[in-house]
């Protein structure tokens, strides 16, 4: 398993002791080439019980949460009830550069802390990501993905008016959280090459979703506006309070477009009327609008409606691809509100190479993944082995370490004394 | 609240984690600025680049402004997005504006931008030409759909782009058509794994000396978190759709209304993830005779008749403040939230503890409430001590004391509209 040897986190060790909410940002340390031993307990992480699962059917390697956020790790396990699991911590602490931890007061009330750990180790840089951070009023509250995305402001902007708010089907702040942690844990890598030594990084994902949507508590910063779930419209750039319907409804689900202004709204305006022409007739609304003197951001909302209820039945009668392909090929605004699948057929994901094969053992085949997230002088971050199996790396590791008998014991099931 | 909280520090001389690291960054709206933002609150010094004839379309196109009167140092936007950056202004169209730009570069760490694809190797900025100079830089280029490819021209936002990902068909209720979350949800990934570009870059560079050129497409980027969905796609064969507030495991699990306070629409988002939660549960809303059923008792159950069980536990919310049923859920362990407007997060007092809003003086607006970082860091945190620059500033010092232009040469080539 030979690291590129471009990869910018080459040599860098770190120790995930972790559940889902530190899971993605292992993934993303890992993906730039840093090693990233994930330690579970004996039983398993928690993540590997989510569904859904391969064929629907539920084992241990077989939860896709699981497969899709330990993919590049290696893995070991370790029963942190056993007495003498803190010293295989601190072994495995003292050789790295950074513990990754979701466990927060629950590793605290065992003894290790980020003061401790600073004592193991005064380079470790100690990343904690928990829901509300690891101080505060809520720093020992519950929370899963529902919870925090409420706090946070996220769950009150989705949704239609009158309804009630909603959250993303795909749970987003496990993602948010990690992200937010590898920002964290990178900077302190940085500041440490100065000092020498690491520091706490203390991640919320509470906060880390706060980040979502930022233009918001702009608006209720200046204007005391306090801005409210609109469904399918946005405000945009109106000056006059006027929301644009931004979804449509087309002939097998729904496109993203939008009445704009500005020189590429006006090309768009314009290219618009042609293709509508292209197909039929143009209602008399539209074809009274001067395109190159259009402008959208003082438009009434009555006017508004009136346009964009003369434009509707033209996507109504459109396949998402034919509007894609439509606005592709005239250079205007607009994109289909895509399925997975839709995506997976992109021309343009498949001319950068993004996807990537993957084997994934359980499933006896290779699948295809999300590539890396961008591009390093040309090359994309790789990934080089699959999530690992529960314990698969133990010889591996602990062998590195040369442990005793006893602390073998802690790195067992039922080792618990 | 806990030994968590006693962490191991520097004391406040360490060096911030950027300090002495120069960025130049040109860029409009957010995906790329906020990625300076990030570097600058953790001591870099971020040097904002732009044309007075063309500034930050922040500056100038999007509300809300200083008493709604438009004006390029009084857009609210701006000066949120670019807190903590200098700001120089250089008209790049003219050959001593494109001398003095790539002199800057060639005496700075790192180049942030986010215009279109091609439009820096048009004005003359590629980063091989730039790397002859100044062979340890580090270039983030951030834009729709990356730097090649058939749709690299192809014009876009971000929230467009947010549909073009996929995000929005998975969040609605079922049934229904699709929804926002506020709009360009997929520029704020863009910014976190471009921060984290950079950071890998300025990694790299300390340990071999050489830059690294990051070419970001926002659409790979934000494909990063939909993973699981394209592997159900791929190992099941199902296409993943909304399906309202409900999860796979936990049920209940969803926002529940409750009594009106300061205004209506309050809700309460709670979640009970095991059967001896639901025991649990069931005791915080009071034991009542419907609740001792034993068809809700396991999640097979609960879920069978689910509209009645919301229902049920929707007769209990209403009649309660949010702040009363989260408590009585969290008193006993158990998950719950309430569901917080936009204004509330100013008042929210985890987020407060945490100092996540930064009150920043800006010289026409006044106060800007600025985001700090959602991680802290103990030994080198953030520093934020003033909002977005007016435009240009910084044109005394970047051009005078970093590049060592003379006052009267300055007079000079600012009569040539250099500065413009």
């Amino acid at each position: 398993m030979s690291v590129s040897a471009s990869a910018p986190l080459e040599g860098v060790r770190v120790i995930e002791l972790a559940d889902g909410w530190a899971a993605h940002c292992g993934r993303i340390l890992s993906d730039l080439g840093a090693d990233v031993v994930k330690v579970e307990p004996p039983a398993g992480d928690t993540a590997r019980r989510r569904p859904p699962f391969i064929a629907e059917r539920e084992g241990p390697d077989r939860g896709l949460w699981w497969i899709a956020l330990n993919a590049n790790k290696r893995g070991v396990t370790l029963d942190l009830a056993h007495p003498a699991a803190t010293g295989v911590l601190r072994r495995l602490v003292e050789r790295a550069d950074v513990l990754l931890e979701s466990y927060g007061t629950e590793l605290v009330a065992r003894g290790v802390s980020p003061a401790v750990t600073s004592s193991w180790n005064e380079r470790l840089i100690h990343t904690t990501i928990t829901p509300y951070g690891s101080a505060g009023p809520l720093a020992a509250a519950p929370a899963s993905d529902l919870e925090v995305t409420a706090a946070s402001g996220a769950l009150w902007l989705a949704g239609d008016p009158g309804r009630p708010p909603v959250r993303t089907t795909l749970p987003q702040s496990p993602f948010w959280a990690g992200m937010a942690g590898a920002m964290g844990t990178l900077f302190a890598y940085l500041a440490r090459g100065a000092s020498g030594r690491g520091q706490h990084v203390d991640t919320s994902a509470q906060a880390a979703m706060v980040t979502a949507t930022p233009p918001a508590s702009v608006h209720w910063d200046t204007m005391r506006e306090d801005h409210e779930r609109l469904g399918q419209f946005l405000i945009g750039r109106s000056i006059v309070g006027a929301k644009f319907r931004n979804i449509w409804r087309c002939r097998d689900g729904y496109i993203s477009f939008a009445i704009q202004g500005g020189a590429i709204g006006r090309h768009t305006g314009t290219k618009l009327v042609e293709w509508m022409a292209s197909r039929g007739e143009v209602p008399e609304t539209l074809r009274a609008i001067d395109w190159q003197k259009f402008d959208n951001t003082t438009l009434k909302q009555d006017e508004v409606e009136r346009l964009e209820g003369a434009i509707a039945p033209f996507f109504e009668s459109l396949t998402r691809k034919e509007f894609f392909e439509g606005v592709v090929a005239r250079n205007m605004l607009g994109y289909p509100v895509s399925t997975v699948e839709d995506i997976e057929a992109d021309p343009q994901l498949a001319a950068r190479d993004f996807w990537q094969q993957v084997p994934v053992p359980e499933a006896g085949r290779s699948v295809t993944f999300p590539g890396g997230f961008a591009l390093f002088d040309g090359e994309r971050p790789r990934i080089r082995r699959p999530a690992p199996r529960l314990g698969e790396h133990n010889a591996e590791v602990y062998g590195e370490l040369g442990l005793g008998a006893a602390e073998l014991a802690a790195t067992r099931a039922g080792g618990a004394s | 609240m806990t030994d968590l909280a006693v962490a191991p520090s520097l004391g406040v001389s360490a060096p911030q984690a950027l300090a002495g690291i120069r960025v130049v960054e040109v860029g409009f709206a957010a995906a790329g600025p906020l990625v300076g933002k990030y570097l600058a609150n953790h001591g870099a010094e971020v040097i904002k680049l732009e044309s007075s004839r063309a500034p930050d379309v922040f500056r100038s196109t999007y509300p809300p402004f200083k008493d709604n009167v438009p004006g390029p140092d009084r857009a609210a936007m701006f000066a949120f997005y670019n807190d903590g950056k200098r700001s120089v202004t250089l008209d790049l169209k003219h050959p001593r504006g494109m001398e003095l730009a790539r002199a800057l570069v060639a005496k700075s760490d790192v180049l942030i931008e986010s215009f279109p694809a091609g439009t820096m190797a048009k004005r003359g900025l590629a980063y091989p030409e730039l790397i002859r100079e100044n062979p340890g830089l580090v270039m983030l280029s951030s834009c729709n759909q990356g730097q090649t490819g058939p749709h690299a021209q192809h014009p876009g936002y971000g929230s467009q782009l947010t549909c073009l990902a996929g995000f929005v068909h998975l969040l609605g209720e079922r049934e229904r058509a699709p929804v926002f979350l506020y709009g360009p949800y997929i520029d704020y990934i863009a910014v976190g794994y471009g921060v984290i570009g950079v950071l890998a870059g300025l990694a790299r560079r300390a340990a071999t000396g050489r830059g690294t050129y990051i070419d970001l497409s926002q659409y790979e980027a934000g494909l990063q978190f939909m993973t699981p969905a394209f592997l159900e796609h791929e190992l099941n064969g199902t296409v993943p759709t909304r399906a309202g507030n409900d999860d796979p495991i936990a049920i209940p699990h969803g926002v529940y209304p409750c009594k009106a306070d300061t205004r209506d629409d309050r809700w309460v988002a709670l979640s009970v993830w095991s059967d001896e939660e639901w025991v649990r549960f069931r005791e915080a809303i009071g034991d009542p005779a419907w609740a001792r059923e034993r068809r809700w008792d396991g999640a097979a159950g609960r879920r069978a008749a689910r509209a009645e069980l919301d229902e049920r536990i929707g007769e209990w919310t209403r009649g309660r403040t949010r702040d009363a049923v989260v408590s009585a859920l969290r008193s006993r362990g158990l998950r719950a939230a309430a569901v917080e407007t936009i204004s509330e997060l100013f008042a929210d007092g985890q987020l407060a503890h945490r100092g996540l809003w930064r009150a920043l003086p800006h010289p026409v607006i006044g106060t800007v409430q600025c985001l700090s970082a959602p991680f802290t860091l103990s030994a080198t945190p953030s520093r934020q001590e003033h909002a977005g620059p007016t435009l240009g500033a910084d044109n005394d010092h970047v051009f005078g004391t970093v590049l060592g232009v003379g006052e009267e040469e300055r007079a000079a080539l600012a009569r040539d509209g250099v500065f413009a």
